[in-house]
């Protein structure tokens, strides 16, 4: 079994090693390594990071009800909130480099464009979870209205996996397969709720 | 025995520079007539572009204009297509002339350049994606080509078609784009001397990415209507199919002006990044070309016709 204290003491360099793309990625675009077109790469790498990360989230719930794994659930909360910092990042590119604070320009960008607008939702909806994060939060809220507010979750990704869909714009084979495994951790939970609470009833 | 065509022997680059040399007959350095690897010789001189680049504009560079491409025949990762073309046999090339003209024939492209002029024509090119370039481009214009093609008075638009050779293009062993690519224009765009097919740009023939040998240039229109690594060149009597309307008719039409005020949902039309540049420009109706094309399109509605 992974052990709590294991998972528990490696947070640090977990959390080193995945903020390091974006230091690495940032420090590409200042010194002008990132490609002939710096400003869309340095977008599109946080924003798939972010979309990863998401997913990984669903993933650690989903295998943190295995005993082996149970202990991975201290760094659900951990990963989450890397994510939002990519995702963060990704919206400051879009901002400043990719429109430069023009933000009647952004604002009926964020309107016009179903991608955007998609996307823009996605992130506003991750707020919530972040502002509930805390250990005092979850305390407070009761963990039953806490659990309610980060099934937002779901949403979120199901955006962010539809905001990449759409803005490809030919070979969309990547948002196929992140979006066909997000319907496989669905399943897995809508197969936990409904079959296993049967057993557990009869 | 095979017949060698002068086109495997002498570069482009050799060709224009013997033209030049023939026109100017003044002192034009002997060293650059001789054939260099590629990477010495477009580097140097761009003073002969200057001249016809617009205030505003600037010089993309060989670099960029090389390695940032759209090309889906191989991959479509903007750096695939200089990546992966590297085994595209374009020597010897044949044009096929087909449908309504008065003889279609195959033509080697030796012999269609042996009746044409090589210009200079530095052009902006606007993606649909939002970002452009400005690129020196060489080449002649499509008119010559039509008129030694004799079309018949039918004909009153064009279909080019790119070659498919999925051994050598690997993005067409995936059904990405419907293959062969396909791309149309009306006869008077055709016609019209903005209009060309390019054989090279800074002074170096086209490298595989750009779509050697031969691609069309239309400068007022989308980057994706410029077709390249042209084989067949088609005249009928109406509007043909072109590739992306057929993959989403909502996103992409038949005449893809640049045009600021038509809608699309991916990108803004309405500002592009120069590449090399950190703020967007607004992008110009018709990429700029308004004053010498905006007569092709008198009396229509570009929101319908986009």
């Amino acid at each position: 079994m992974l052990s709590s204290q294991l998972v528990k003491k490696n947070k640090l360099t977990i959390l080193m090693i995945l903020l390091l793309p974006s230091f690495i990625w940032v420090g590409m675009f200042i010194n002008g390594s990132l490609g002939i077109n710096p400003i869309d790469i340095l977008m599109d790498k946080l924003g798939e990071m972010s979309l990863r990360l998401l997913i990984l989230v669903l993933i650690i719930s989903s295998l943190s009800e295995f005993v082996f794994f149970r202990s991975l659930i201290n760094l659900r909360r951990l990963i989450g909130l890397i994510a939002f910092y990519y995702l963060f990042l990704h919206l400051i590119c879009y901002i400043f480099l990719d429109h430069f604070f023009n933000l009647s320009f952004i604002l009926k960008d964020i309107i016009k464009r179903p991608f955007i607008t998609f996307g823009f939702l996605g992130f506003v909806l991750l707020f919530p979870l972040v502002f509930t994060s805390t250990n005092n939060m979850i305390k407070k809220l009761t963990f039953r209205i806490w659990k309610k507010i980060h099934y937002l979750i779901y949403v979120v990704i199901l955006l962010g996996v539809l905001h990449f869909y759409l803005l490809t714009k030919a070979d969309k084979t990547e948002p196929l397969i992140y979006f066909g495994i997000v319907l496989i951790l669905f399943a897995l939970r809508i197969y936990k709720i409904f079959f296993i609470r049967q057993v557990v009833q009869r | 025995m095979k017949k060698i065509l002068s086109s495997e022997i002498t570069s482009h680059l050799t060709y224009l520079n013997r033209r030049k040399f023939i026109k100017n007959s003044s002192a034009i350095s002997i060293a650059s007539s001789l054939s260099f690897p590629s990477q010495a010789i477009h580097s140097e001189d761009t003073s002969q572009y200057q001249q016809q680049l617009d205030d505003g504009d600037e010089l993309n560079t060989f670099d960029e204009i090389t390695t940032y491409n759209n090309f889906y025949e191989f991959g479509v990762g903007k750096s695939d297509p200089s990546n992966y073309s590297k085994s595209f046999n374009t020597k010897p090339w044949s044009i096929k002339i087909e449908g309504l003209v008065k003889k279609p024939i195959t033509i080697d492209l030796e012999d269609i350049l042996k009746n044409v002029t090589i210009e200079d024509r530095v052009y902006r090119l606007r993606c649909v994606e939002a970002w452009s370039m400005v690129i020196p481009w060489q080449g002649f214009p499509l008119s010559k080509l039509i008129n030694l093609a004799q079309p018949l008075d039918s004909a009153k638009f064009i279909q080019f078609v790119t070659v498919f050779r999925p051994d050598e293009m690997p993005g067409q062993n995936r059904r990405i784009l419907s293959w062969p690519y396909i791309e149309g224009l009306r006869m008077d765009e055709a016609m019209h001397p903005l209009t060309i097919l390019s054989t090279g740009l800074y002074g170096h023939d086209l490298l595989n990415q750009n779509g050697a040998p031969l691609r069309l240039v239309v400068p007022w229109k989308y980057g994706f209507k410029s077709i390249k690594s042209i084989v067949a060149v088609r005249f009928v009597d109406r509007q043909p199919d072109a590739t992306w309307p057929m993959m989403a008719p909502s996103e992409y039409g038949f005449y893809s002006n640049v045009n600021n005020t038509v809608h699309h949902p991916r990108w803004t039309q309405g500002t592009e990044r120069r590449i090399g540049e950190f703020l967007r420009r607004p992008t110009l109706m018709f990429n700029g070309y308004e004053e010498e094309v905006s007569d092709l399109y008198k009396g229509m509605d570009l929101n319908k016709y986009y």
